[in-house]
């Protein structure tokens, strides 16, 4: 069976980010842009899928401007086999990916969709369940640990308590959780390889989806900062404070 | 328009966020009902009666809903989501998994983690972590909300609402629940915990954390940890506060061996007062701590331990 991966173009983890002036936004110019690193994990389980034997075909999906194609090629070097950019400047909600990813699958036709469970830029963590709605296919979200076998999956899931064991049918949408595996780097060779593969380039007008924005976003502020407060020297000092200027404890 | 909240249970009570959710409806409109799906959930639809401000209590009753697969359930609220304005779910790894598909079934956008409700169709959400704070409007006919329990003031028990029992919808047979690894602890729970013990890398190992139970247990705190400690294994996943694991606002945070990532601190700055002990005096965790404390946290814990009464 075939694995789409969908892999997200954001700002770097390690980016401190700035508001704008005008509150429209978040400055993205010049900043560093990688893959969401909850996607890495998404095509590092599709490839050890691959590598077992499970799956065909690694396909890497992507939605938005074209230096998303810099993200696919990520993926690629990692070891994907081919790419597929959904190229819009438009402003992308998971509503509008889910139906752009639909749209994909319903022409790739996959066994399995693998993103991640959150976006680190927009902290939604919609987009795959969405994606499982809209197909009507089973939902692993939060995936720990993933076994694919005969037409299902075992999915352990991190949840509020712990963990949590279900069994889905597939075809199915698995989100994924941070500690589902640890990515691989792409080697030299790799990514030079990479740069041979092909990444086809669509429209969301030739998918038939309309991603206008459901919500308008009004403005985007800078939370309110937290000032640092003291040093003590001794434990003594903290506990008295903790007590009788706090009264924490 | 009445106010839909789905409830997560244990089929006793409903979750102590629950309140939180209502708290939040009631900010919505003034018509707040509760859903309460399950299989022996009459119990937790009674806990759900007594919540302050709500007028209604839905009792849907299936061997389907026993489990909580977003599967099953979704089908159910998006059946009952034409008499609502709003679906509100609290912002847990129930809500997180069931509310977007209920969104996408609808054909609406979901607002993820709400910390305010400006107005019935505005909210305000964290997005990067908390490093901003987006304002934004619904257009939706229904509104699709998790909101974020920290950020609102559960009311006073003391209701009585009616409990109407609703029928199910049939299992969609796509997905079943095969059971739990859940972590055992007599201690107060994470987000709910008016203090918190939190330990990081700096901790070195899963035999060290006891010196944080100990702690923990003399300040009758939940117990927290970063990251890096849940993927180094010393504590189980659900120990991890931050921007993707959990949020905790306790009155009192404190971070042993914790440098203050923003993906950390994300989780835990709105707590009240914040303590760090840390021997890096450069970690960014002291730019948030109200109290710091520079030193080897193999010393300082020990006799912090010895220093709080017991309570
Ligand atoms: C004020 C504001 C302005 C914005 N302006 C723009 C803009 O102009 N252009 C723009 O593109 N975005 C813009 N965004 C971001 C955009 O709204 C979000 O990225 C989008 O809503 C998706 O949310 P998410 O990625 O957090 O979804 P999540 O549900 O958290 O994403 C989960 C997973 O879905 C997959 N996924 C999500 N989106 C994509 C994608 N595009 N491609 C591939 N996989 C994906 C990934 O696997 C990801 O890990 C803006 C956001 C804000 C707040
Ligand atoms: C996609 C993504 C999501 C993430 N989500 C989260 C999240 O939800 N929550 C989270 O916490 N992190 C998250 N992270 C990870 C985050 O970026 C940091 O890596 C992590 O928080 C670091 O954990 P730490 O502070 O325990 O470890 P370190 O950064 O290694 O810090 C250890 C600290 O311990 C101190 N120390 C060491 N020994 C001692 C001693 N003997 N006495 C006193 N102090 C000592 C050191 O000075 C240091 O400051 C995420 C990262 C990514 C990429």
């Amino acid at each position: 069976m075939k694995v789409l991966v969908a892999v997200k173009r954001v700002i770097d983890y390690n980016v401190k980010i700035r508001v704008k002036a005008d509150n429209t936004g978040v400055e993205t110019a010049n900043v560093k842009m990688s893959m969401n690193p909850f996607d890495e994990i998404a095509v590092e389980e599709a490839l050890r899928m691959k590598e077992k034997g499970l799956a065909t075909e690694v396909i890497a999906f992507s939605a938005g401007p074209a230096q998303c194609q810099e993200t696919i090629r990520t993926a690629l070097a990692m070891g994907a086999d081919r790419g597929i950019l959904v190229q819009t400047d438009a402003e992308l909600q998971p509503l509008a990916v889910a139906k752009l990813l639909k749209a994909v699958v319903d022409k790739e036709q996959p066994g399995l969709v693998i993103v991640g469970k959150q976006a680190i830029d927009d902290d939604s963590n919609q987009t795959g369940q969405m994606l499982a709605a809209l197909l009507g296919w089973s939902q692993g979200t939060f995936a720990n640990k993933l076994h694919v076998a005969d037409g299902s999956a075992e999915v352990k899931r991190e949840v509020d308590g712990g963990l949590e064991n279900i069994k889905i049918k597939l075809p199915a949408v698995i989100t994924t959780d941070l500690r589902l595996n640890e990515p691989r780097y792409a080697s030299l060779p790799n990514i030079m390889k990479a740069k041979k593969k092909p990444i086809e380039v669509l429209a969301p007008d030739a998918l038939s989806v309309d991603v206008a924005p459901r919500l308008k976003t009004l403005k985007v502020e800078e939370p309110p900062k937290r000032k640092a407060g003291i040093k003590v020297k001794t434990v003594a000092e903290l506990v008295d404070k903790l007590r009788n200027e706090a009264g924490v404890i | 328009m009445a106010i839909l909240v789905v409830a997560a249970h244990d089929g006793k009570t409903v979750r102590a966020n629950v309140a939180n959710a209502v708290a939040a409806a009631t900010q919505m409109g003034s018509d707040v009902h509760v859903l309460v799906a399950g299989s022996n959930a009459g119990e937790a639809a009674k806990s759900a009666a007594a919540l302050q401000g709500v007028a209604k209590v839905l009792q849907a009753e299936d061997a389907a809903y026993a489990n909580w697969l977003a599967e099953d359930i979704a089908p159910l609220v998006v059946k009952l989501a034409p008499n609502y304005s709003h679906v509100v779910m609290a912002a847990d790894s129930v809500g997180k998994n069931i509310a977007p598909r209920v969104a996408a079934l609808l054909d609406v956008a979901q607002i993820s983690e709400a910390i305010q409700v400006v107005s019935p169709d505005t909210f305000v959400r964290p997005i990067y972590a908390g490093n901003a704070m987006a304002t934004v409007q619904s257009g939706d006919k229904v509104k699709v909300v998790t909101i974020r329990p920290t950020n609102f003031k559960a009311g006073a028990g003391g209701g009585s609402a009616a409990i109407e029992q609703i029928g199910g919808a049939a299992a969609s047979g796509l997905s079943s629940f095969v059971g739990a690894e859940l972590s055992k602890s007599e201690r107060p729970e994470l987000t709910s915990a008016k203090i918190v013990v939190s330990g990081g890398r700096g901790l070195a190992s899963g035999e060290n954390f006891k010196m944080l139970e100990t702690l923990a247990d003399k300040l009758g705190a939940g117990l927290g940890a970063s990251r890096a400690a849940v993927d180094a294994g010393y504590v189980p996943n659900d120990y991890q506060v931050g921007q993707t694991g959990k949020v905790v606002a306790p009155d009192l945070y404190i971070a042993i061996g914790i440098s203050g990532a923003i993906q950390h601190l994300a989780g835990m700055k709105d707590s009240k007062t914040i303590v760090a002990i840390n021997k890096d005096e450069e970690a960014p965790i002291f730019q948030v701590a109200d109290y710091g404390i520079v030193g080897d946290l193999f010393q300082i814990v020990p006799e912090l331990t010895a220093a709080v009464e017991k309570k």
